[in-house]
């Protein structure tokens, strides 16, 4: 098995500058974290809001640098803050963010859309851009007639497939999903989660799957992180993770999470009948 | 006698491509003590028709209904101001982003006290008092520094608390929560349905719970309403919804659940999916 990436011991500190009334602080995201990940697989990072599961994420897609850590994509060491970003680490690794309606240019035709990395990042021809990007739309089941349609005429579900389209378009082995079904209705979002899979499966894509909804996280991870306060509190296979949560706040998550199945109801509405 | 009787109630917005009907034939009752969920996807209507109940929608809206009743009264032949003094007092809503709900200019003392001077006539000390002893029955400590609070120097759990304090203030008989904890983390989410079933049972109140998550409705209601494009699919307690859904809508629903996977894919909606019988009552 060969790690797609690696993170060793990753911090991230951000300085909030002080004004007339307020001293200039450090406030620490993350904290200390590690983790890899193997080809085709999925490794899923859950947390509340402000835990610094998105900053993590920022951080392996090569957004922002790390203020310290060490961090390896394909077994090379990336330092973005000293080397600067190459074309070739962008074509590895790539994002789908959380809200499709905030993260398409509303001025931007879906073909443009899914050409712009491959002008940016390559130097193919206008002809095999636009070959690629129709072709790229049928992988997400979208059809060539939604070519030069804008966002603004596509459902959140049909966005959201834009969206992962253009992070595909340069074939990278490394794919960052910052919560990319949260904004999505019960249906959509099980249609999104299956080609999430189908994607993988032809691609041997591996992921580094963000999110704050653990029904979700059991049904597509292979390995879980839980983060809290921008440290990771638990680490390890789903499987062990959700049997056996070792940290008190992974049990506390666990048991806020709702149950929806007949046992669960059955229980409550004894509870309030007593 | 029911406290909200509702019967074939149809919403329509003007849009510039004609009338669009929002929701088209709802029938749906609540009782005292009860807590109804309704459930559905964006679009299914399901805040718009307890819009329509509170009043809330704008102009271009047209509420029809062959019957609207609200504790005995008829909310469709009421003046709106005979209306303003119901809403807020005996029925009132909270809403899904708490933060945005708040007035960011004022205090939150203020806030929930405008309530009290509007519908008890309190004065000034009974107002503050009881300001303090709501704000202690949500659950915020320190209610007395509280009342001095903004909206942003509150996180969005304790704005929600605050939300929650100005629905019950005037020990209403009916609370309309539309998605009260969607923009909430889990365990956060987890605090304020206990809260709001709590209080539900305290107070003897109607509770009707405006959702998309099928986990919310298994842990608060009694009784469920299914809606689909401004359709009623399905209607029935909730465990006999969970054990033996009716409607093929409520099947996919429930199969979409990434908790309910059989295999490694899910099944989707659209695999099962069928037009909706023009009665809507499901296929």
């Amino acid at each position: 098995m060969t790690k797609v990436v690696e993170g060793k011991n990753i911090v991230r500190d951000y300085h909030v500058g002080g004004g007339l009334f307020r001293p200039a602080r450090t406030v620490h995201a993350v904290k200390g974290v590690s983790f890899s990940v193997d080809k085709g697989k999925t490794l899923a990072i859950v947390g509340e809001s402000g835990c610094g599961k998105s900053t993590l994420a920022r951080i392996i897609t090569l957004i922002d640098p790390a203020t310290a850590g060490e961090l390896l994509i394909d077994g090379n060491k990336v330092d973005i803050a000293r080397d600067g970003l190459t074309k070739d680490m962008r074509r590895k690794v790539q994002i789908v963010f959380q809200n499709p309606y905030g993260s398409l240019n509303p001025r931007q035709k879906i073909g443009d859309v899914l050409g712009e990395p491959l002008l940016i990042n390559t130097d193919k021809p206008a002809e095999e851009r636009r070959d690629l990007a129709m072709k790229m739309l049928k992988k997400v089941g979208l059809g060539p007639e939604h070519y030069n349609r804008y966002p603004h005429m596509f459902s959140g579900g049909q966005r959201q497939r834009i969206a992962i389209a253009r992070a595909l378009m340069l074939n990278p082995s490394l794919l960052v999903l910052d919560e990319p079904v949260s904004a999505l209705d019960l249906s959509v979002q099980a249609q999104v989660l299956n080609l999430l899979a189908d994607l993988q499966d032809e691609f041997q894509l591996t992921y580094v799957f963000i999110s704050h909804d653990l029904s979700v996280v059991r049904y597509i991870a292979d390995d879980v992180m839980v983060m809290y306060f921008g440290e990771a509190v638990e680490y390890g296979p789903r499987e062990e993770v959700f049997s056996n949560p070792q940290h008190s706040y992974t049990k506390t998550l666990f048991a806020a999470t709702p149950r929806a199945d007949v046992a669960s109801i059955k229980a409550r509405l004894a509870r309030k009948a007593a | 006698m029911a406290l909200l009787d509702i019967h074939n109630l149809v919403v329509e917005f003007q849009t510039a491509s004609g009338p669009f009907r929002a929701v088209d034939g709802v029938s749906l009752h609540v009782e005292e003590r009860e807590v109804l969920a309704i459930v559905g996807e964006s679009g299914s209507g399901k805040s718009v028709s307890m819009l329509a109940v509170m009043g809330l929608l704008p102009w271009t809206a047209t509420v029809t209904a062959d019957r609207m009743t609200f504790n005995g009264r008829d909310l469709l032949k009421m003046s709106p101001a005979e209306r303003r003094k119901i809403v807020g007092k005996d029925m009132s809503m909270i809403f899904q982003e708490p933060m945005a709900s708040l007035n960011p200019c004022f205090t939150i003392g203020f806030q929930i006290e405008e309530v009290l001077r509007f519908h008890m006539g309190m004065d000034k000390a009974q107002r503050r008092a009881r300001a303090i002893e709501l704000l202690k029955q949500v659950g915020i400590p320190e209610p007395e520094d509280r009342l001095n609070s903004f909206p942003h120097q509150m996180s969005g759990g304790q704005c929600q608390r605050v939300m929650i304090a100005i629905a019950i203030a005037c020990n209403p008989k009916l609370l309309i929560a539309d998605e009260p904890t969607t923009a909430l983390d889990v365990t956060i989410q987890k605090q304020i349905l206990d809260l709001l079933v709590s209080l539900q049972a305290k107070y003897g109140m109607g509770l009707i719970m405006i959702t998309h998550n099928m986990g919310v409705v298994a842990e608060t209601a009694d009784r469920v309403i299914v809606q689909y494009k401004g359709r009623k699919m399905e209607e029935a307690d909730v465990l006999s919804l969970f054990e033996s859904p009716k409607s093929n809508y409520t099947r996919a629903l429930l199969s979409a659940l990434p908790e309910n996977a059989v295999g490694d894919r899910l099944p989707t909606v659209s695999d099962m999916m069928f037009e909706p019988a023009p009665s809507g009552a499901g296929a």
